[in-house]
This record gives structure tokens, C-alpha cells and sequence, in this order.
């Protein structure tokens, strides 16, 4: 639909990954105008990163196993009238009205530029995606130790590695696919460590048999592992990073069913680098900003709480992907065409979309009840503090030791996240708590009767850092 | 009814784990009190979170505030146990600057009325305020200096004063009822984890003061007065004093529920610039008001102008215990025996408290109180209906 | 077996241009971001800490941590990870807040 330029967008799709590519591609499609919005310049989101063409990659499917599914979305975007701002940082989403949003954005590879953008829309679709959750250890703020997805990003779009011999560990699928790709592209990778069983799959077998493409990739990522000799130890997990100025070595230690460290078991493994994380977190900052709904995910993060069509709690906002609940690109992808359909009946006065949304509705709730069960395998037991020493830094930002957190937490009276930061600044660096946060909540809830108290949806008013001189520009 | 034992049974129940409510206990536990403090959110979890930590005598005229205000200053200073330094407390002193003639007129007569009740100004002519704030923008008309301005972090203020005060602390614990004897008098309090019992109550709830007091069966009209605050990147000491525009004052004592700014900013020893002040009443809604921060980076940016390219990382908003006079109240409910109020600061709370919980331990303890109180009169209110 | 992630992925860029790191120079490809360049040169660390004074490099690798925080030719807190390296840029290893110039 042609439009004119001080006209809003029918639709505003946050996040060009799997889902956001999806939402844009199915409401254009349907008619709608829309804008797209990253902060990279690319599309394809974290899981479809790539290259930057004047890296010339002849072969950028060589690491991306779902390449041609990426591709062909890429191309009805691009054959469509949606407009891409690459490049884009939205610090926050503003309601104007009834179907009346404001997206504000800063521009600039890293959100440097001078100019701020505002980018008007009839509705929000929030297709944030998800980042990693990191447990710490001590010498975790080595140089070397990097972020399982940090360095398969930093491979996929820059062509590079952190080191030679990298020791992947944490929890999650993410690191069978973290190793495999780091191994294809040339890394020794001296062994996978996963503080789960991989046994606990098992436990939910119809997940399991009505997702055989899950069942593939696990097969593809193992037999990778095995032409490269990849070693995976299960409950076992890496309780230090050894170095002065840079990851020499690891200290790997067997866990309990609880992923408490079991003395004695320790062994050291040298490499130069180690990739580590353990499982995703939805990215809701700006949806909860908006007063969005969140609700607990089996493996304790705070997703996004939505309805079967996609819709947030807020009218107007819908979300798709990882941001209402980690489940794979897959699953995003259903979702974000779901989204896209269910927005274009809402602009049109039409009914729910029926058809081709039953069977993405179908698709869906299959992939979903994967992905909670594969959660629920991976979701970090309570034992793992017990690696920490008191001197280990728990905020890298602020550099705030697990020791101030756990005096927060016992002398002070704090028994949650956000009074912990408070009261010692774990949280309130520059990532704002995005690295923290899992970690500190964690610590403040030892100290309850209760041992465990659900994580609070992160508030994040600002979701990037604005420069004072470009918030004092905006129009009044 | 769940079974009391000791540990349910105080002198004083105080209602609210902010800073207002720890000073409180600090001095009524320091008068040989036993004390047990409730809130239903955790320590400093509700408006002292979201505070900059003013303790200022700069923007109060001659007054019972301001009086209040200077006994505070020295309690400040005063406090024992460790707990200035470990609240971060900072006796920076304050610096106020005027962008026209005229508004340096209006901040003479202002200081000149303020020194007759003991507040210390020293004016700083217009070349005079780049040597003591190097960065601030060039063309102002000049200022004032109060070095009796001071600083701290009210999370860590109000933590460290429960802390020192060895009150119980029970915090997740919402109070559901105030319980009541034969002849109306207070008992104690309900709440989910079973009854507590006090012959004393003293609301310290803040901004939700009024709900506690509509609890109790009694009311003060308090208010919510929203404001943002914007905290910049970690930076080098760029700004030494706690620095405001003239205008801040008129704004403070306004009656307006619309949106009004001024500058105010100031650095913390952790790094970060803060930036202030906005106001406006819009109930308890936290919705994100880009035209507010527009105005904060506007405003602070007109003073510093090097903070233009600085980032701001976070930014919150709290919402000020607003009374209609500006006044807080403090002291016995005049319908409820044994409540007492102390609630209502508006946006001073960090820096009214210690004078505050000084003068609730006095009425509590039967002494005689620091200074005149009638001014705080919880029943000023109710008077005039 | 690819010996090497350019080699993995079919890369044939354009010719290597040059940056500098505290006055080492540092070859970069065209479409690399300056973290990248700096990995593929074997440099983890480019930024110290403001309380510990410890080295700190790329962490996230997607704009997240702010643990790659740099330098860049002369202006702190750059995301390392985000920003592209052009020819010519000098990175230099940022100390705390990268900002004592302001300092009063």
C-alpha cells in the first residue's frame, strides 16, 4: 500500500531475525506497509548472522545449516515493500494513542550517530530474540573467555576465532552447535562440557518424536562433534578459568543432579579460550517498559506472556520469537507469520485470521512443547553458586564480587535482584544487569526462606544508552 | 488467629522500610525501644530507591522545613555506627546558578532570608563559577554556594540505618489491617505471616502513607508527585557540587499537577552523573515520559555542556509523598491513639529523615521534642473539614 | 577440512587494509567489525577495568556486554564488536571510564 511519508507505518517489526523476517514478509505480503527494524545492518538476526558482503563469503551456508530457509525469506523481503532500517538501535516504544505508536531509535553502527529517529506505526510487533545467560566462575572475566553465542557470532559474522583450542561448556543445544561450528572452521575444541544429562530429554518423549527435525539436528551437531573427536562430558561443568592476562587453562569438575560441584573431581584442560554459556533469555526491556505481561518459562526466565495470536497483554503489541520464549528459529518463524497474519486482521477489522494461522497455530503449540521440554532439561540447578569463591566478580561491569552480593543479601536485607543492585551497583554498569542479572538474582533468593524467589522481568526504561545531547534533540 | 510469641510482640510497630522508616527505628531503638519494622516490598524498595539522595538546606526558605532540614544536616553528620561512610554521605555542598540578572536579584534576596535562620550562602559572582565547577557552561549570571548541602545514597542510607538499629525486619510482609482495642487505640498490625503487636504504630509508608491511614481508619491526603531521574555513564568527577538552576526552588514549592523541570545534577562517588528533576502528578503510573527526559538532557546539558556527549545508561522514575501545604507529617494521629505519622516529605525524604525519626523517638518516649512540631500536625487536614 | 573460518566459508574479500592498536599495526579485512580484526590478529584484551584495572576484550560479540568497550581514534566507549573497522583507525586500549580527560 502506497504511503506517504509523514504517514505511520501500518506495522513496526522490532528485530530482523527469524521471526521479525517472518512477521515483516507476512504482513507486507497481506498488504500492509511496514518497517523493519535492526540493530545491525543485516538481517538474519543472531541465529541467521553472516558475513557483511564485503567479506565476500561464497560459502555462508557452510555455517548455517538452515541457509536456503534464510535465503528464501530474505528474498520475498526483499521483493516486498518493506522498509529495512538496518543499523537501527530502538532505546524505547512509546503509545501514542489507539493503534498509534512511536518506535524511537539511534542510528550509527553502535548507535553513534547524531541523528534520533522516531518511526510512527499503526501497531508493534516485538521480535527481540533472546541472549545468553551466564553463570559465573572464577576467572571468568579472563580474556579468552568469551560467550558460547559471542564467539559463534564473532565466527559468523567476522570470520574469526578467539583462540585455537576452545573448551565450550555451560548448558544448552547452543553448544553442541557452538563446537561444531567452531571446530569445522578450524578450532581444536578439547571438549564440550554441559552441566546437564542430555539424558533428561528423555523424559519428555512425545516432544521429542513429533519434532524429528530437532532429532536431525542434535544427529548432525553430534556427528560433527565425532569427525572432529569432540569429547562431551555431561554434569560436568567448568569451575575456573585459570590465567593472569588470559585463559590458560580450565578447571573442569563434576556436578550433582543439583549441578553442585563434587570435591575432588577437578581436572584441569589447557586451552587459550573458552566458550561459555548457559541457556537463553528472552529480551523483553522494551515490551515490559510498556507494561507487557511476562510469564515464568520452565527453565526460570521471564518470557513475554502472549495469546494464541501472538498478542502481548498490551493491545496493539504483539511479539514472536524467543522474546516469548527461547525455542529455536523454527519456532520463531511460525510465530512470526502468525504475528503478521493476526496483525493485518486486527488493522483490517477482520476476524481471527483462520487457514493457513490454524495450522501455524498447530505448529506452534508442537515446536513450544519442545522447546519447554528442552528447558526444562537445561535449567540451571541450585548448586551452582557453590563454585563461586567470595572474591569472584559476579557483575562484570561494575566489577561487584559474589561476596558484597552475598552480604547484600544476608547483612542488608536484600532477597531480591533489584535491591541487591541497590544497594552494591551489580547491575547497573553498562549492560545494565543483561550479563548479571540470572547470576545475582540467584544469590539474593540463598539468602530467603524459601531458597528460590522467581526472577523479576527486568526493567530496562532505556534499552541502549541515549547520549544526553540526542534525548535533548528530540522534537518536543 | 495465629499464636503470638516474642518475637511478635514490640514497642513500636513501624510501617515502611525506607528511609524514613529506618531513621525511625534507628532512634527509637537507640531511646531503648524494641522495634519492629514491616513493609510489604523489600529495604528501600519504594520512593528512597528511586531518590538522588538530596540532603539539602539550599532550596527551603525560612520555615518550619527548612528548620527541620538543618537539624537533619547535623544528625546527618552526626551519625555514628559507620554509617555516613557507608552510605556514601559526601558534604559536597550545593551550588545554585542563575541564567539572568534578574534571577541572581531573586537568589540574593532568597540566600538573605535564608541566613537569618542560619543557612550558610556565599554568592559567586559570574566569573567566579568556572573555578569552582569548571565544566559549567559559560554565560551564567552567577550563584550561589551552600556548603551545607550534602549527599548520600539513600538505599544504602536506609539499609545501613536499619542495619545499626538491630529492629526486627520483616520485609515481603504487606500489613492488611491495623489492629485495634476497645477504646479505638492501636494494638498492632496484620499481616499475612500473622499479627504483630505493638501499643505503637508509626507510618512511615510514604507515598502510600494515605492507604495505611485509610487501613487505621483515619486519613491524610497524600499524593503521588512523579519524577524521572537519569544516571549517566561512569565518569570521571566532572561535576563537584550538587549544582541546580535557579528556578528548581519555585518548582519544588509549586502546586501545579502539570509537568515542570529544572536542572539538577550532580555526581556520585560510584561514577555516574544524576540527573533531575521533574514533576508532575499522574498518579502512581510509571509509563515512560520521553517529553520528561527530553527536558532532563535538555536541562543539564544547557548547564554542562560537555554531558552532551556523554550516554545516559538508565534512567527511573518515584513517586514524592506529596501533602497539599509541602509539608510532611509527622507526629499522633489525632483520631487513632497510638498512630503516628511520618509520612509526606515529598521529594526531602532522604534528607528530613534523621530529624524526623529523632522527633517520632521523642513523642514515643514521652520526651520533649527537638524543635516546634505543630507545623506537621497530622490533623492539620482534618481541621479545616 | 577448513583450516580456517575465511576458508570454511568461501571468503574472498577485497585486499587487507591496515589499523593500528596502541601503535602496533594490525591487518583488518573489509567487512570486519574492529573486534574481529583484533581477534584475527591474536589481540583478546583493549580495554582495563575501572576499579580492578583488569584487561577486558569482547565478551557478548553481539553488542550486549559493553565488555568490548574501545578507544576509537580517540573517542571511548565504542563497542568494538559493532563498529567496522576502517582504514586507518586507531584503537588504544581504554583505561576505566576512558574519559579522564574530563576529570575536575
Amino acid at each position: 500500500m502506497p504511503r506517504s511519508a509523514s504517514e505511520p507505518y501500518d506495522l513496526a517489526v522490532l528485530g530482523a531475525g527469524p521471526a521479525g523476517l517472518a512477521g515483516a514478509v507476512a504482513a507486507s505480503e497481506a498488504g500492509l506497509s511496514v518497517a523493519l527494524l535492526d540493530s545491525s545492518g543485516q538481517t538474519g538476526g543472531q541465529y541467521f548472522r553472516h558475513p557483511a558482503p564485503a567479506l565476500r563469503a561464497r560459502r555462508p551456508h557452510a555455517l548455517h545449516h538452515d541457509w536456503p530457509a534464510f535465503a528464501r525469506l530474505r528474498r520475498r523481503l526483499e521483493a516486498g515493500t518493506t522498509d529495512h532500517f538496518g543499523a537501527h538501535h530502538v532505546w524505547t516504544v512509546t503509545r501514542e494513542g489507539d493503534d498509534a505508536w512511536t518506535v524511537h531509535a539511534l542510528t550509527g553502527a553502535d548507535g553513534d550517530g547524531e541523528r534520533p529517529v522516531r518511526i510512527p506505526a499503526r501497531a508493534v510487533l516485538l521480535a527481540t530474540g533472546s541472549s545468553e545467560r551466564h553463570l559465573p566462575f572464577p576467572g571468568w572475566t579472563l580474556p579468552g573467555v568469551v560467550a558460547a553465542g559471542g564467539a559463534q557470532a564473532m565466527l559468523k559474522s567476522g570470520l574469526v576465532l578467539p583462540g585455537r583450542r576452545i573448551v565450550v561448556a555451560g548448558s544448552g543445544p547452543l553448544l553442541l552447535a557452538v563446537a561444531s561450528s567452531l571446530a569445522a572452521a578450524g578450532a581444536d575444541v578439547p571438549a564440550v562440557v554441559e552441566a546437564s544429562g542430555y539424558l533428561g530429554y528423555a523424559r519428555h518423549p512425545r516432544a521429542l518424536a513429533t519434532n524429528p527435525h530437532k532429532l536431525l539436528e542434535a544427529a548432525v551437531h553430534g556427528s560433527a562433534l565425532l569427525r572432529h573427536r569432540v569429547r562431551t562430558l555431561t554434569r560436568h561443568a567448568v569451575t575456573e578459568a585459570h590465567g593472569t592476562d588470559r585463559v590458560e587453562a580450565v578447571t573442569v569438575t563434576r556436578l550433582d543432579r543439583d549441578w553442585r560441584p563434587v570435591p575432588g573431581t577437578g581436572r584441569r584442560i589447557a586451552c587459550d579460550a573458552l566458550a561459555v554459556g548457559h541457556g537463553l533469555i528472552p529480551q523483553t526491556e522494551l515490551a515490559t517498559t510498556l507494561g507487557c505481561a511476562t510469564r515464568r518459562t520452565p527453565d526460570g526466565t521471564a518470557a513475554l506472556a502472549l495469546d494464541d495470536l501472538q498478542r502481548t497483554s498490551v493491545p496493539g503489541l504483539w511479539a514472536a520469537g524467543e522474546t516469548g520464549g527461547v525455542g529455536g528459529w523454527r519456532l520463531a518463524r511460525v510465530e512470526g507469520e502468525l504475528a503478521g497474519l493476526a496483525v493485518a486482521a486486527h488493522l483490517r477489522g477482520r476476524p481471527a485470521p483462520g487457514g493457513r494461522a490454524r495450522e501455524l497455530r498447530r505448529r506452534r503449540d508442537r515446536l513450544r512443547a519442545f522447546a519447554d521440554a528442552m528447558a526444562a532439561a537445561h535449567a540451571p540447578g541450585p548448586g551452582w553458586t557453590g563454585w563461586l569463591t567470595d572474591d569472584t566478580d559476579v557483575c562484570r561491569c561494575e566489577e561487584v564480587t559474589a561476596g558484597r552480593v552475598r552480604e547484600a543479601a544476608g547483612d542488608l536485607g536484600a532477597r531480591d535482584a533489584r535491591t541487591v543492585k541497590l544497594l552494591t551497583r551489580a547491575g547497573m554498569g553498562w549492560c545494565q544487569g543483561r550479563m548479571c542479572a540470572a547470576a545475582v538474582a540467584c544469590l539474593a533468593a540463598a539468602g530467603t526462606a524459601e531458597g528460590t524467589v522467581p526472577p523479576s522481568a527486568e526493567r530496562r526504561p532505556l534499552a541502549v544508552p541515549v547520549p544526553l545531547g540526542v534525548l535533548a534533540s528530540e522534537p518536543e | 488467629m495465629p499464636k503470638s510469641n516474642s518475637s511478635d510482640v514490640a514497642d513500636v510497630i513501624v510501617v515502611g522500610a525506607g528511609v524514613v522508616g529506618a531513621a525511625c527505628a534507628h532512634y527509637a531503638a537507640r531511646s531503648g525501644l524494641s522495634v519492629t519494622v514491616v513493609d510489604r516490598g523489600p529495604v528501600a524498595g519504594g520512593t528512597t530507591g528511586a531518590g538522588e539522595g538530596n540532603l539539602l538546606v539550599s532550596d527551603k526558605g525560612p520555615g518550619p522545613e527548612l528548620e527541620l532540614a538543618l537539624l537533619s544536616t547535623r544528625l546527618w553528620r552526626e551519625m555514628e555506627d559507620g554509617i555516613p561512610a557507608a552510605s556514601e554521605y559526601e558534604p559536597k555542598g550545593g551550588l545554585v546558578v542563575a541564567s539572568s540578572g534578574a534571577a541572581m536579584d531573586a537568589l540574593r534576596t532568597f540566600a538573605a532570608a535564608q541566613a537569618t535562620a542560619g543557612v550558610t550562602a556565599h554568592e559567586i559572582p559570574a566569573d567566579g563559577l568556572r573555578e569552582r565547577e569548571p565544566h559549567l557552561a559559560p554565560d551564567l549570571a552567577g550563584g550561589f554556594h551552600y556548603p551545607q548541602d550534602a549527599q548520600v545514597q539513600p538505599a544504602l542510607a536506609a539499609a545501613r540505618l536499619l542495619r545499626a538499629s538491630g529492629a526486627r525486619v520483616r520485609t515481603g510482609s504487606e500489613v492488611t489491617a491495623v489492629l485495634t482495642g476497645p477504646a479505638g487505640e492501636v494494638r498492632g498490625v496484620r499481616t499475612p505471616g500473622g499479627d504483630l503487636h505493638a501499643p505503637y504504630v508509626v507510618n512511615a509508608a510514604g507515598t502510600w502513607g494515605g492507604e495505611l491511614a485509610r487501613l487505621a481508619g483515619t486519613d491524610l491526603p497524600v499524593l503521588p508527585r512523579r519524577g524521572f531521574v537519569l544516571v549517566t555513564e561512569p565518569l570521571p568527577r566532572v561535576v563537584r557540587h550538587k549544582v541546580y538552576a535557579a528556578d528548581y526552588v519555585a518548582d519544588v514549592a509549586s502546586d501545579s499537577a502539570a509537568l515542570q523541570t529544572s536542572a539538577v545534577v550532580e555526581g556520585t562517588p560510584a561514577g555516574p552523573v544524576l540527573i533531575g528533576a521533574s514533576r508532575e502528578r499522574v498518579g502512581f503510573d510509571r509509563t515512560l515520559s520521553v517529553e520528561a527526559l527530553r527536558r532532563l538532557a535538555r536541562g543539564a546539558t544547557a548547564l554542562f555542556p560537555v554531558l552532551a556527549g556523554v550516554r545516559a545508561t538508565r534512567t527511573y522514575a518515584g513517586f514524592r509523598p506529596y501533602l497539599p501545604d509541602h509539608l510532611p507529617a509527622i507526629g499522633a494521629d489525632p483520631r487513632v491513639p497510638g498512630l503516628l505519622h511520618a509520612c509526606g516529605h515529598e521529594g526531602a525524604g532522604i534528607g528530613l529523615a534523621p530529624a524526623t525519626g529523632l522527633v517520632i523517638a521523642r513523642l514515643l518516649t514521652g520526651g520533649e521534642p527537638p524543635l516546634d512540631v505543630k507545623p506537621f500536625d497530622p490533623g492539620r487536614f482534618t481541621a479545616a473539614a | 577440512m577448513a583450516r580456517t573460518p575465511a576458508e570454511l566459508a568461501g571468503a574472498e574479500p577485497d585486499p587487507p587494509f591496515e589499523i593500528t592498536f596502541d601503535g602496533r599495526t594490525v591487518t583488518a579485512l573489509p567487512g570486519q567489525t574492529l573486534a574481529a580484526a583484533l581477534w584475527g590478529a591474536g589481540i583478546l584484551a583493549w580495554r582495563t577495568t575501572r576499579a580492578g584495572g583488569r584487561p577486558r576484550g569482547a565478551f557478548c560479540g553481539i553488542g550486549q556486554c559493553y565488555d568490548c568497550l574501545a578507544t576509537v581514534n580517540g573517542t571511548p566507549n565504542r563497542r568494538a564488536c559493532l563498529v567496522p573497522a576502517r582504514p586507518g583507525d586507531a584503537v588504544t586500549t581504554q583505561e576505566g571510564h576512558g574519559h579522564a580527560p574530563l576529570g575536575v
